[in-house]
């Protein structure tokens, strides 16, 4: 059961752990990304590729699913206006074991953020804007799975 | 045949539009070089594609290096890495 979605909307993390836990697995595993307000950030804007993206996303899902042995897939990215604490990602997914289930849950996270066309526009308090960099450690994060 | 071209993050921002049409001319044949073609036009198209480092691209939306053939492409995009996630 894979589910990926490419939505402006927020989500309901609970009613997809929900989803994935009646699939009969003996572990879920899942990461929910949201909006931090350091350094005086107020808002992030999250554009994206609409022509690509869920193709995109959608491959990552596929990769995973290839490694490891998953009873389920969710995955929901968010696009457009998010202020601070809103829910960016969520990622979730349900195995057998917990293993499987941790490993590609962190596999799912590292390659969205690299894999995945979306850039960050974050707006701080006194007015300004500035494009998120992309950052070597998350290329590393990446990276590290492809060893494998 | 036109090739479309599209735009994102602060490369949109500095050329002013998200996307045009365009004809591919003659030895413009990988990504690279039709970089250094709109480069060539100035204004914000110089200023947006001066490094070509800070550079990614997907031809027929997938993600590709800057040196992919470009010659049957019917869509290429250019971009900043991604930030997602």
């Amino acid at each position: 059961m894979i589910s990926v979605r490419v939505q402006e909307e927020d989500f309901d993390p609970g009613a997809e752990l929900a989803r994935l836990e009646a699939l009969g697995g003996g572990a879920l595993a899942s990461f929910t990304g949201l909006v931090r307000g350091d350094g005086g950030l107020v808002e992030m804007e999250l554009e994206h590729y609409p022509g690509m993206t869920l193709k995109a996303v959608e491959g990552i899902v596929a990769e995973a699913v290839h490694r490891w042995p998953l009873l389920g897939v969710g995955v929901i990215h968010r696009h457009g206006r998010l202020r601070v604490g809103d829910r960016i990602v969520f990622v979730g997914v349900t195995s057998l074991r917990r293993g499987a289930a941790l490993e590609a849950c962190a596999f799912l996270i590292d390659w969205l953020k690299t894999g995945a066309p979306f850039w960050k526009r974050e707006r701080f308090a006194d007015g300004r804007t500035r494009w998120v960099e992309a950052r070597a450690a998350d290329d590393a994060a990446a990276a590290r799975w492809t060893d494998r | 045949m036109p090739l479309d071209l599209l735009y994102f993050a602060w490369v949109r921002e500095a050329i002013g539009k998200d996307g045009e049409s365009v004809d591919r001319p003659d030895g413009v044949e990988t990504v690279a070089s039709l970089i250094g073609w709109l480069a060539a036009r100035g204004g914000g198209y110089a200023e947006a594609f001066a490094d070509p480092s800070r550079l990614r691209a997907a031809v027929d939306q997938a993600f590709v290096p800057l040196d992919t053939s470009i010659v049957r492409a019917r869509e290429v995009a250019i971009f900043p890495p991604v930030t997602g996630g």
